[in-house]
């Protein structure tokens, strides 16, 4: 368990030992829906809109002389969110405080004092079981630790060929540590607040609820679609075209991607048929197979550009900006927000 | 394949396993593991439980397959649907094939062979015989094939044990059965990878997706350097060594660089994956479900077998992978390659009938480079 003070509550209130401070504490419910605490209830509520704008919250804990306020915030927004009962803005929520509380993280690593030290080390490796130990100014994570969430990223400072690796471990700086288990941070806070009871919630929280539910309707997305294919795609077709051999891979990423944009499987089998190889029977078989018609009935999807690129199957363009699978090439996010 | 040859080279086989029981044996924890295999001219059988030596030999009598293959996963049952196997976790494993390492010595043993009239020339172009253009690719191994394979096996090995941590005695090195090498790292802390995971691992070994900036130079400000030391571990150091040879190059390299700038350095180190990083294929790497040719098993594609590499630089895959007996076989030869067998060189025939040891003779037919004679 850790030892905590209501400073470090404070950066971080999605903690199991927020509970116990606040029963210590004695504060309920009831007790808060009182006019008088109004203002935590308006601070809960900026709270969220400040994370539904993509910004972190700012909490300038030196200055602040209500570390309370800042604790009973989160809470009483996770109660409005829960109420809202909006996945969108609990995301946005989760995310954004993870992001806060990643910044607290960050500073408390960079401590020179060791005491300090341990408690963002300890929080690292009791939530999300990474051991990170520290050697002069680097942070020092197992391989294994670093592949499994650094691949959730994908600018290519994160592929481990662009990391100091000796010896099974991987060097990082206190920012790239705490970046790196922000996904993780952001999952725990989303699921801190999916399992918290929703009671019914005071008069005095019900007007923000209802302002929750319309701010949340600006958040509705809509996306314009190009129908031209992607570089990897189209090197694809050319290469089956020109009568050259197209890997496995290739023609199993070309299949799936026909598939995803609603081709049929008489409008794809042709397509190979300059292929070196090429059997109508197999062909059409294996597309069938991938579509999930016959055989096991599993229906593939399109492989990610992570794995294009490592197949030698991607041809990045600048267009291709952003998108993580062949799919999403030519879709553009319109937010109202 | 023919059906003489299958029945000759299914004999053959049978004969091999039937006195090298000592010699193929199932793997360390073998229930939670899948097994497979397949026969000649037919589809691939898998999803089999084996549970010992015993059952494996009795498999080997009864099926003669022409492969046989066994999960590095683990599962907790292993002989159902992939959906409901229950994957445990898997040993990391590496191919290394002469076929990617693109050398030069590759035209030298590679024929083709018309997929119309089976016709087999030297060069690929329209069939001379029926006119056709469709080829299928034959080749033979050679020793510079091996040799070059051989250093690819070494540089992955200091990646895996300088780099990665993991000890030598945790490392396997096989002869692949035909032209390269299967390396199995067992008992790590990467078991639990999976696939996406062991991709960027690959792209790690084969030293694929670095950016300048990981070595120094940057994108806003590519007029200053700081390119790494000889002296230091991993990708930075053995960049320096090659790009900089000796000490006395240092200043001139660097200049150079400087003055091509970004997408210079760029192409530079895009080629450099062909010379400093290994080249394994990574899909073998980041498929977790594969089942991989089982140690001590017959090659189908050359009638070799994959055999274990204790000593790697004294290993030499025609003599101590090449297993079947020296008894004198009839066949009718179409090869115009030669390669070397137990010492001895054959090849290459002319549309000839010769009599041969039946290891050269299943090593041609498996080629596809001759028919059994009778």
């Amino acid at each position: 368990m850790l030892q905590l003070g209501i400073k470090d509550l404070a950066k971080y209130p999605f903690l199991a030992e927020t509970g116990e401070y606040l029963r210590d504490k004695g504060f309920n419910l009831e007790q808060l829906g009182h006019p008088d605490w109004k203002p935590i209830v308006e601070k809960a509520y900026g709270r969220i809109v400040v994370a539904t704008t993509g910004q972190i919250y700012g909490s300038d804990l030196e200055k602040l002389e209500n570390l309370d306020s800042e604790i009973l915030s989160f809470v009483i927004a996770i109660i409005l969110l829960k109420s809202a009962g909006i996945p969108t803005l609990i995301r946005r929520f989760s995310l954004a405080e993870a992001r806060r509380a990643e910044k607290y993280l960050e500073q408390d690593l960079r401590s020179k004092d060791e005491r300090k030290l341990d408690f963002p080390l300890k929080i690292i490796q009791d939530l999300f079981s990474v051991k990170v130990t520290i050697q002069d100014d680097d942070f020092i994570i197992k391989v294994a630790d670093y592949l499994r969430r650094a691949v959730h990223f994908h600018e290519r400072e994160w592929k481990l060929v662009n990391r100091k690796v000796e010896n099974g471990l991987v060097f990082l700086t206190s920012h790239e540590t705490v970046r790196l288990i922000r996904k993780e941070l952001d999952a725990y806070i989303n699921s801190k607040i999916q399992s918290t009871d929703t009671p019914s919630i005071p008069e005095t929280f019900r007007e923000r609820v209802a302002d929750l539910i319309t701010l949340a309707k600006k958040f509705s997305d809509t996306f314009t679609v190009s129908t031209e294919y992607p570089p990897c795609i189209k090197h694809a077709i050319e290469v089956l075209d020109r009568g050259e051999n197209l890997p496995h891979s290739g023609r199993f990423m070309l299949a799936t991607y026909l598939l995803t944009k609603g081709q049929t499987i008489d409008q794809i089998a042709p397509l190979f048929k300059n292929a070196p190889d090429y059997n109508e029977r197999v062909t059409r078989y294996q597309i069938e197979h991938i579509a999930g018609t016959s055989g096991k009935r599993i229906k593939y999807s399109c492989p990610s550009c992570d794995k294009l690129k490592s197949e030698n199957l991607c041809f990045e363009i600048p267009e291709c900006n952003g998108i993580i699978n062949p799919v999403q090439f030519g879709k553009k996010r319109v937010t109202n927000a | 394949m023919l059906e003489k040859n299958i029945k000759f080279v299914e004999e053959a086989f049978k004969e091999y396993y039937f006195n090298n029981f000592e010699l193929i044996h199932v793997p360390p924890r073998t229930s939670e593991r899948e097994f497979g295999y397949q026969k000649f001219n037919a589809g691939m059988i898998r999803h089999l439980l084996i549970k010992n030596d015993k059952e494996l030999h009795l498999l080997l009598m009864t099926q003669i397959p022409s492969d046989v293959y066994c999960s590095n996963a683990y599962y907790s049952f292993p002989n159902l649907p992939m959906s409901e196997k229950d994957w445990k976790e898997a040993d990391l494993i590496f191919d290394i094939d002469a076929k990617d390492l693109m050398l030069d010595c590759r035209k030298k043993h590679t024929c083709f062979k018309c997929n119309s009239c089976q016709n087999i020339s030297i060069r690929q172009a329209t069939c001379s015989k029926c006119g056709s253009d469709k080829f299928e690719t034959l080749s033979v191994t050679c020793q510079n094939c091996i040799l070059e394979s051989k250093k690819e096996v070494k540089k992955l090995v200091e990646v895996l044990t300088e780099d990665l941590g993991i000890k030598k005695e945790e490392i396997q090195i096989y002869f692949s059965g035909n032209e390269g090498f299967h390396i199995y790292v067992t008992n790590t802390e990467y078991q639990n990878l999976d696939s996406r995971e062991r991709a960027d691992l690959a792209d790690y070994i084969m030293f694929n997706g670095i950016i300048p900036e990981t070595l120094g130079m940057s994108k806003q400000n590519n007029s200053k350097l700081s390119l790494p030391d000889k002296e230091e571990k991993g990708w930075r150091g053995r960049f320096a060594k090659e790009i900089f040879g000796s000490k006395s190059k240092r200043p001139k390299i660097i200049q150079e660089i400087l003055s091509g700038g970004y997408s210079f350095f760029q192409a530079r180190l895009e080629e450099m994956k062909h010379t400093i990083g290994v080249r394994i294929d990574p899909k073998v790497t980041m498929d977790v479900h594969r089942i991989f040719r089982l140690g001590g098993s017959i090659n189908s594609k050359s009638g070799l077998t994959k055999v274990s590499c204790k000593d790697l630089e004294g290993f030499d895959p025609f003599l101590d992978a090449c297993l079947l007996d020296d008894e004198k076989v009839e066949i009718l030869a179409n090869c115009p390659l030669s390669f070397e067998l137990k010492n001895k060189k054959y090849g290459p025939y002319a549309n000839e009938t010769i009599s041969i040891p039946k290891y050269a003779a299943v090593y041609m037919i498996c080629k596809g480079l001759a028919n059994i004679a009778r």
